[in-house]
């Protein structure tokens, strides 16, 4: 136990209905450091930071501030106790200057305007947090909003600073520049917590990190004491290489090839500009760029499910510009795509996994009516040959976890052979298991001769598991990089269009 | 504080419970409304259930006024099974009775059953061309079709009285404003004392629920009621699919304004549809889209007002009164499926029941 605790956590219990999200947790920050809490998804990580900003409150345990037991009803109190949560998903107003989010909720401030900027500037100052106050939140890039939401949290005086998964959404350029503000506030003397389970991210910044697993606390470590090895064996409860494997083949014939797509949006925005690439057979090309760049408009596009003002798509030969995806499988197209929006797209729902099995073949056979019974089996052999943790076939996939609804999706997918597998975010929201799971499907797809498009977010995921990187930036593409010798330096200055080339 | 949480696994045996103290309570409340009006809530329950189901000619009345309520709830959970709110199965009916009666009116002499089949016909057409509009535009420019469907209303209504009182008004019918009865070969004949739509709406029940489970195009429906964009990527073409359920699910309210106008009015008139259009809604939401129980619920709900009807004769009871008791008992059942399907938890507890991370 560490006697400067600033933060202390002991033996904090915390269970939803039958599930265990903390079990007996005891955990402690002091000023002038940082704690990484690195573990997967439904590691509990969230739920116990939520403790803290006031959102849950323990069954059992305490949590104690500089010495204090602190009891945190709301996040309000958890405010005035001086911490400071900034969430995955920003609480920001679009349609609010920056200068008005940070004022927002602020009931007990008489400076006025000029006296507050002032305070503001000064502390922008202090931190290198910088931004244009009076910028509309919805002229701002990601890195500007989390920036905004740093210093609303410290105008509110916090002195505990809490980032949930806080570089997800962020450039490689912006992670730096995040990690300069956070080594500012520790010196400053704030305790800091980030929530990540990116490794290379906890032994850059962090001084210490706690590894959770199913809810409990399996250890804390010195950061220059582990290494990401150890690291992520504690995380994923069985030796790991951290590495993922790349197939080597021989790239085949050229299964998919886009030529000049440009595609606008309902607003008339220019959306696609000028795309062209070509994938081949035993390949998998990767896409990268900052969330939205045009990557979910070209697997739609891909799909025929995006209007196209210009340009050719055309898979195994056929043209598929312009036709309905109904057409496209009228026409016996081999193509799979697995959309970004896995329930809202992919899957229904409501349905049960047999139901889903149907979606893309329930016009099979004749006559009005359906023969559910080749689903059934389908349904069985996916969940057998997936692994996929479910009560029965007849269970709605809304009740799976993500992993499994991705499995599910995959699954039906793959079991259409298709020629090319269009995957958007395959691995969004999955854990490490389940998600090398799912680079040794598509490897083994890669291996079948299977033309594979990857459109990814994790920088190392796409250099260690694709053969070719599309970068994307603003609709346009901004270079095509081989893998094997791609930084992720390089990948990063590509998707801000600082650098464009060409391989 | 409290908050709202879904249920699961409630048993069928503790859902009927449920029900059944969710009914005594509504008994219970309306004692009050009874005694106020001077009468024994006791007799004049029991009289409500001899009323509802003491003799066959009163089980007759419940099946003929459940049959519109049957079919229309048919109807309307096609629409609803896509999530296309569709509130105006009252125009609908009246639109399919209009259809029917045009038919009936023009060629009065035709054979009875070459008759009654083009007089269904004509009312499934009319009844689904109308529901066909509201779907037009929503398909066009994404037009809300609550507000679509439910003017609709007044529409065919206000025509169906200006028919009445204007363009078909009967000249021998002394100046009273009614239209000219249909000729005896545009009946509805009769099965065991009640006319053949009791036939009709078992089929249906048994037909529509195999065409939901079971059919590509009922399959389609499911899909895109879940989920346009589902659909899409599955290479449905959802704005067809659209027009093509509902389509169908104004025909079935047409068909049952044909068989309201032919079995039981003998005419077409303002009361044709006699508001089946919106306590379809209820029935439909009660039986959770399911066919075969709307059959149940549509009986029930028929007793409910065959045994109103009775009381009110039978001890001079206002039929305010009734509304109240008619009005308590849906307001109880409707509010023990909530507690059936939701629980309320207090928000301390609720940290503990409450989502995942």
């Amino acid at each position: 136990m560490n006697d400067q605790a600033y933060v202390r956590f002991h033996n904090i219990v915390k269970k939803f209905g039958t599930v265990v999200a903390n079990d007996s947790i005891d955990l402690d920050v002091q000023r002038g450091e940082i704690l990484a809490i690195l573990g997967e998804n439904g590691s509990g990580k969230s739920t116990l930071m939520n403790m803290l900003s006031g959102i849950y409150m323990p069954d059992s345990g305490s949590i104690t501030i500089d010495g204090k037991p602190a009891v945190i009803r709301s996040p309000k109190d958890s405010i005035k106790l001086g911490i400071g949560m900034i969430h995955q998903h920003f609480k920001l107003i679009d349609r609010f200057t920056g200068y008005q989010n940070i004022m927002t909720g602020i009931t007990s401030n008489t400076l006025g305007y000029k006296k507050s900027v002032k305070k503001i500037t000064e502390l922008m100052d202090k931190y290198e947090l910088h931004i244009d106050l009076d910028k509309y939140v919805y002229d701002m890039s990601v890195g500007e909003k989390q920036t905004l939401e740093i210093i609303k949290v410290m105008f509110r005086g916090a002195e505990v600073l809490i980032l949930d998964e806080p570089t997800a959404v962020l450039t490689p350029e912006e992670i730096t520049k995040l990690f300069v503000i956070l080594r500012n506030m520790r010196k400053a003397g704030h305790a800091i917590i980030i929530i990540t389970h990116k490794l290379n991210e906890v032994m850059e910044i962090s001084d210490r990190v706690t590894v959770l697993r199913k809810g409990k606390n399996v250890g804390t470590l010195n950061t220059n004491q582990t290494n990401i090895l150890e690291l992520t064996e504690l995380m994923v409860g069985r030796p790991m290489e951290p590495i993922i494997r790349r197939v080597e083949c021989e790239p085949g014939d050229v299964y998919l090839s886009v030529e000049d797509v440009t595609a606008y949006n309902h607003e008339g925005i220019k959306v696609l500009d000028n795309i062209s690439f070509e994938l081949s057979s035993h390949e998998i090309v990767g896409v990268a760029g900052v969330a939205g760049s045009g990557q979910r408009e070209l697997c739609e596009v891909i799909a025929g499910l995006y209007p196209v003002k210009k340009g050719s798509v055309s898979c195994m030969n056929q043209e598929i510009v312009g036709k309905t995806p109904g057409e496209i499988i009228k026409m016996g197209v081999s193509m799979s795509f697995i959309p970004e929006d896995r329930l809202g797209m992919g899957l229904v729902s409501s349905m049960d996994i047999t139901d889903n099995m149907l979606l893309k073949t329930y016009r099979d056979g004749k006559g009005l009516f359906i023969n559910r019974n080749p689903a059934r089996e389908m349904a069985r052999n996916i969940v057998k040959k997936m692994d996929i943790v479910t009560p029965g076939i007849s269970t709605p996939v809304s009740k799976l976890s993500g992993g499994n609804i991705q499995k599910v999706l995959l699954g039906r997918e793959i079991e259409s052979n298709p020629k090319v597998l269009v995957t958007a975010y395959a691995v969004r929201g999955l854990d490490i298991g389940a998600s090398y799971t799912i680079y040794d499907m598509l490897n083994k797809q890669k291996e079948k001769g299977v033309a594979v498009l990857y459109i990814g977010e994790d920088l190392d995921t796409l250099i260690q598991l694709c053969d070719r990187i599309i970068v994307m930036f603003s609709g346009k593409i901004a270079g095509i990089v081989d893998a094997r010798n791609a930084t992720k330096e390089q990948l990063g200055l590509m998707m801000t269009g600082k650098v464009m080339m060409y391989v | 504080m409290y908050r709202i949480a879904q249920k699961t696994g409630v048993s069928n045996k503790r859902a009927a419970l449920y029900r059944l103290i969710g009914i005594i309570g509504a008994l219970v409340v309306s004692s009050i409304f009874i005694l106020i009006a001077k009468k024994n809530p006791l007799q004049v329950y029991t009289s409500m259930i001899n009323g509802a189901f003491g003799s066959y000619h009163r089980i007759r009345s419940i099946i003929i006024k459940a049959i519109p309520l049957a079919i229309t709830s048919f109807g309307i959970s096609v629409a609803f099974k896509l999530r296309f709110w569709n509130i105006g199965g009252e125009g609908q009916i009246m639109m399919g009775a209009f259809g029917a009666a045009w038919v009936a009116l023009s060629f009065p002499d035709l054979s009875k059953p070459l008759l009654l089949l083009i007089m269904a016909l004509t009312g499934f057409v009319f009844g689904g061309l109308y529901a066909l509009i509201p779907a037009f535009f929503k398909g066009k420019f994404n037009t809300n079709e609550t507000l679509f469907t439910l003017m609709m209303n007044y529409i065919a209504i206000k025509w169906v009285t200006y028919l009445q009182y204007n363009a078909w008004k009967d000249p021998s019918g002394m100046g009273f404003p009614k239209i000219a009865d249909f000729s005896q070969n545009a009946w509805l004949p009769q099965v065991f004392g009640i006319h053949i739509g009791w036939i009709v709406t078992l089929v249906l029940a048994v037909v529509m629920h195999i065409f939901i489970k079971h059919s590509k195009k009922g399959y389609e429906i499911s899909v895109v009621g879940e989920s346009v964009n589902t659909a899409r990527y599955a290479g449905m073409n959802y704005k067809k699919i659209m027009l093509q359920a509902l389509f169908l699910s104004g025909g079935l309210c047409g068909l049952a304004g044909m068989i309201q106008a032919s079995g039981v009015g003998r005419t077409l008139s303002v009361t044709t549809s006699a508001g089946a259009g919106f306590t379809a809604i209820i029935i439909a939401w009660l039986s959770r889209l399911s066919m075969p129980v709307m059959v149940v619920v549509a009986f029930l709900f028929g007793a409910m007002v065959q045994g109103g009807v009775y009381i009110e004769t039978a001890y001079q009871i206002p039929q305010a009164v009734t509304s109240i008791i008619q009005g308590m008992i849906l307001f109880f059942v409707l509010g023990t499926e909530f507690f059936i399907r939701y629980k309320i938890v207090p928000i301390k507890k609720e940290q503990e029941q409450g989502g995942k991370e």
